[in-house]
């Protein structure tokens, strides 16, 4: 990378990435393409962590099988981010429960938050990207 | 003859499935399909609504947008009928005509 680009305190700098997953998965594109994103930048070793809110959750249900409606089933692709040491993987507490689940239903560990906190930990990053 | 009425977005994240419950009759048929078949699951918060719905109204599901998504018919609100392929197409020569509520 350029040094031309680099800020105070030099262009070392392992910045936050946060990516926000706020819809469900095979109705639209978004899912899909924010996983895309997230395994690109997994190359440039930065602080990235994967939140799942609203409809977003549903990306993380276990059991998803896809082949009659013709679409690639992504969701193993979730349990592959810890190999390219994306390991931070929250859920909002409150997305769960208005939609009847518990952490056991999906398919991958993650930590569940409250909105309170992940609000909180949303401000602290560099950058925030929205599917 | 009555109107096969059909919608999918998911009633957690949009309002297409409250409104074409408001302005759909009793008697009608409903098919859920894409991300709509979310509004047919037991336990969310769109529950108490489709459930309300399914006691004048004939609910339908896609099943293969249901297994994409990781549910089972066990897990869908009594009284909703999970429909295959085949099945969609013989609900459009059931009806009068389809009314998409995209």
């Amino acid at each position: 990378m350029s040094d031309t680009q680099a800020g105070e305190g030099g262009n070392s700098k392992v910045r936050r990435f946060m990516f926000v997953n706020r819809k469900a998965p095979y109705g639209t594109i978004y899912a899909l393409e924010a996983l895309e994103v997230v395994l690109i930048g997994a190359a440039f070793d930065q602080d990235v962590s994967l939140v799942f809110v609203d409809d977003g959750v549903y990306q993380l249900k276990k059991g998803q099988q896809t082949k009659d409606i013709g679409q690639k089933n992504f969701s193993p692709t979730y349990r592959a981010l810890g190999d390219y040491d994306i390991e931070k993987l929250y859920v909002e507490r409150e997305s769960l429960q208005a939609r009847g689940l518990a952490p056991d239903d999906l398919l991958v560990p993650v930590r569940v938050l409250g909105s309170a906190e992940l609000g909180v930990l949303m401000e602290e990053q560099d950058v925030v990207l929205s599917f | 003859m009555t109107v096969l009425h059909t919608t999918n977005k998911s009633p957690l994240q949009t309002r297409d499935l409250q409104s074409c419950l408001r302005l759909t009759r009793p008697g009608c048929g409903i098919l859920l399909l894409e991300d709509a078949v979310y509004g047919a699951l037991k336990s969310t918060e769109a529950s108490e609504m489709l459930a309300e719905a399914a006691k004048d109204r004939r609910i339908y599901v896609l099943g293969p947008d249901l297994a994409a998504r990781g549910f089972t018919p066990e897990e869908l609100i009594a009284g909703v009928t999970v429909v295959d392929y085949g099945g969609f197409v013989d609900l459009v020569a059931e009806h009068h005509h389809v009314q998409a509520w995209v």
